[in-house]
């Protein structure tokens, strides 16, 4: 591996040898954490391994039993609902704050750091307020029942059924803020001659958004996409701490599974091949994305 | 005329509903309470307002005694204030057997978070550098693999490193998670040194070179001071990333040195004992602190940062 070690090598070696000297812990990085953990994450997730990983292979095993499981299923459903509103909103959230804040407004610092706080803060206490603040004892639905609207009916947090949007909510309030901080940046990026062209045509200003602005901001709309998708997957603070996955199972995400089958239940099998399915999802994302955005460019 | 009125008024301002054909000629006046600037800062304002409720509801509650909070609204401002709860989150809340309140847990994450921040920018910047001006065959290709892993979800690479830090005998040491915030810091920090150096002019590095400076007396004596504002930006990502984390905390350390978030959702979400919520919100705002001070403290620096952050690849 390093190349300063051979002595009598060709003097090819040794040029540049303080920068490949300088660059060995980012070499080893990428080779043997990020290559070599995650071929090696794959390949033991094709073995019985259990409390300690074994080299016993047991071909698809693990994933029939990962894809029969109930918790599983649930994982994946969650991150399903989770991942599509959470796109859907924080782009449609961001993107309408952005267009706000680009009407040469006053006071558009003080609205800045208001809306991009809580990008500042964990996951952790993120959920932790807002387990606080849809508490049904005494947060928002104790709150609308006490001025008057006794039947109604907001506990994410304690039903099931709707535990997911409890969640969202919470993960939307941390991370649109960047979303609008991408968006407003792409908005500043577009030439101010465009505006005055429409305005001169008398095109309305929301038609003018949706469709000149919109299109040609595309490439800022993939990368915010692939962000915040990429995050979506890893999502598990969030739900550690607001919900520890409950009640029952009905909040669990893949990300947790992955933690509580590798460290918990001692099963790394199931844990090996829950974040290959994890890997899988990501490169879903990623591959298409990297070829537009990479492929494109070397043939243009 | 009437062609110019009419180019008049829709060039006045956005608001072109109002139907004057032949108004005055001249830009219109803005008035203030204008409909348009009613319904935007009025947008603004509650948009602003659902992102400040949770931080005041922390403060509101970490304020209020017990018996308070179990009459009223979450809402209402503390009738009485007190910092006892404040006082009990940081010295004597519990998590398990341990007694000592937050401030083991804050402790624990400054001991984590100094050689972290120090490690990781000392490693990517000298990588960055590197890679920006003394390429060689293959130096790309460990940095697209390295680009590329950053998007890999940490589930997948987290039992492989746990695995070579048993091996090297440091599983569950300091030493071992200041090693892991370095590896998963580094794609970002890379890219963002590697940007930063090769946006600067080439002949200073030519220069240099002429006048017969090496790799580290370029890196200290040239490259060094020019890229302190994006020191600064590297740093205010990594401290607000390493104190935020929880998932490497809880793999990588034992229970008596967890970082501030870990022991504090540990506090908050145990199942023993009656549930104060008092206490648990100032807890949660001590721990929410850091990040914050260095987010109102450093402002567009911190959203360079995030953007530097978020423009990969």
């Amino acid at each position: 591996m390093a190349p300063h070690s051979s002595a009598g090598r060709p003097s090819q070696l040794f040029k540049n040898l303080n920068s490949k000297i300088a660059l060995i812990p980012m070499m080893l990085v990428a080779l043997v954490v990020f290559l070599g953990g995650t071929v090696w994450t794959v390949v033991y997730s094709f073995t019985r391994s259990g409390l300690l990983p074994r080299l016993s292979f047991v071909g698809l095993d693990q994933y029939e039993r990962l894809w029969a499981a109930p918790r599983w299923i649930i994982s994946i459903q969650n991150l399903a609902i989770y991942g599509i509103l959470s796109l859907i909103f924080s782009l449609v959230i961001g993107f309408v704050l952005a267009a706000l804040m680009d009407q040469k407004i006053r006071f558009e610092n003080t609205f800045r750091t208001i809306f991009l706080y809580p990008f500042a803060l964990s996951f952790i206490v993120t959920g932790l307020v807002w387990q606080w603040i849809l508490n049904p004892e005494f947060g928002v639905q104790s709150i609308v029942r006490s001025l008057g609207w006794s039947t109604f009916e907001f506990d994410p947090l304690y039903n099931s059924d709707i535990v997911i949007y409890g969640i969202l909510i919470a993960g939307l309030w941390q991370g649109t803020g960047l979303v609008m901080c991408l968006m407003l940046a792409g908005l500043r990026g577009i030439d101010e001659d465009i505006w005055k062209a429409s305005r001169v045509d008398g095109i309305p200003m929301w038609k003018t958004y949706v469709l000149i602005i919109i299109p040609m901001m595309r490439p800022v709309f993939i990368t915010t996409l692939v962000l915040i998708a990429s995050g979506i997957v890893k999502v598990y603070d969030l739900v550690v701490a607001q919900t520890s996955g409950g009640p029952g199972i009905a909040s669990e995400v893949p990300a947790k599974y992955v933690y509580d089958y590798m460290f918990q239940a001692q099963n790394l099998g199931q844990g090996f091949a829950a974040s290959t399915m994890m890997l899988v999802t990501v490169a879903i994302i990623i591959i298409p994305w990297a070829y537009l955005e990479f492929g494109g460019k070397k043939r243009g | 005329m009437a062609n110019i009125s009419t180019l008049n008024s829709t060039a006045a301002g956005f608001d072109a509903v109002s139907p004057q054909v032949a108004g005055p000629s001249g830009r219109k006046p803005r008035k203030v309470l204008s409909r348009r600037n009613i319904i935007l800062y009025g947008l603004l304002i509650v948009a602003a307002l659902y992102y400040l409720l949770p931080l005041y509801v922390m403060i509101v509650t970490s304020m209020k005694g017990m018996p308070e909070i179990r009459m009223g609204n979450i809402f209402s401002p503390p009738m009485e204030i007190t910092f006892e709860p404040w006082a009990k989150a940081w010295a004597s809340a519990c998590t398990g057997l341990n007694c000592d309140g937050l401030s083991r847990g804050f402790w624990n994450s400054v001991r984590i978070l100094v050689p972290s921040v120090l490690v990781s920018i000392a490693v990517a910047s000298v990588s960055g550098y590197a890679l920006a001006n003394w390429r060689f065959k293959g130096s790309e290709l460990f940095f697209s693999i390295l680009i590329i892993g950053a998007f890999i979800p940490y589930q997948v690479m987290i039992y492989p490193i746990v695995i070579i830090l048993r091996e090297l005998g440091i599983y569950g040491t300091l030493t071992g998670l200041v090693i892991v915030h370095t590896i998963f810091g580094m794609p970002i920090l890379t890219l963002l040194f590697r940007n930063y150096f090769t946006s600067l002019p080439e002949e200073l590095f030519k220069a240099a070179r002429i006048d017969g400076a090496g790799f580290w007396q370029i890196y200290f004596r040239i490259m060094l001071p020019m890229a302190l504002p994006i020191f600064v930006v590297a740093m205010i990502l990594q401290v607000t990333g390493i104190w935020n984390d929880f998932l490497f905390g809880v793999v990588f350390t034992r229970p008596d040195s967890y970082p501030m978030t870990v022991q504090l959702n540990n506090i908050v979400n145990s199942v023993q004992g009656v549930k104060e919520y008092n206490v648990n919100m100032a807890a949660t705002l001590l721990t929410g602190a850091v990040p914050l001070i260095v987010y109102f403290v450093s402002g567009r620096l911190f959203v360079r940062g995030i953007a530097a952050g978020a423009v990969k690849g």
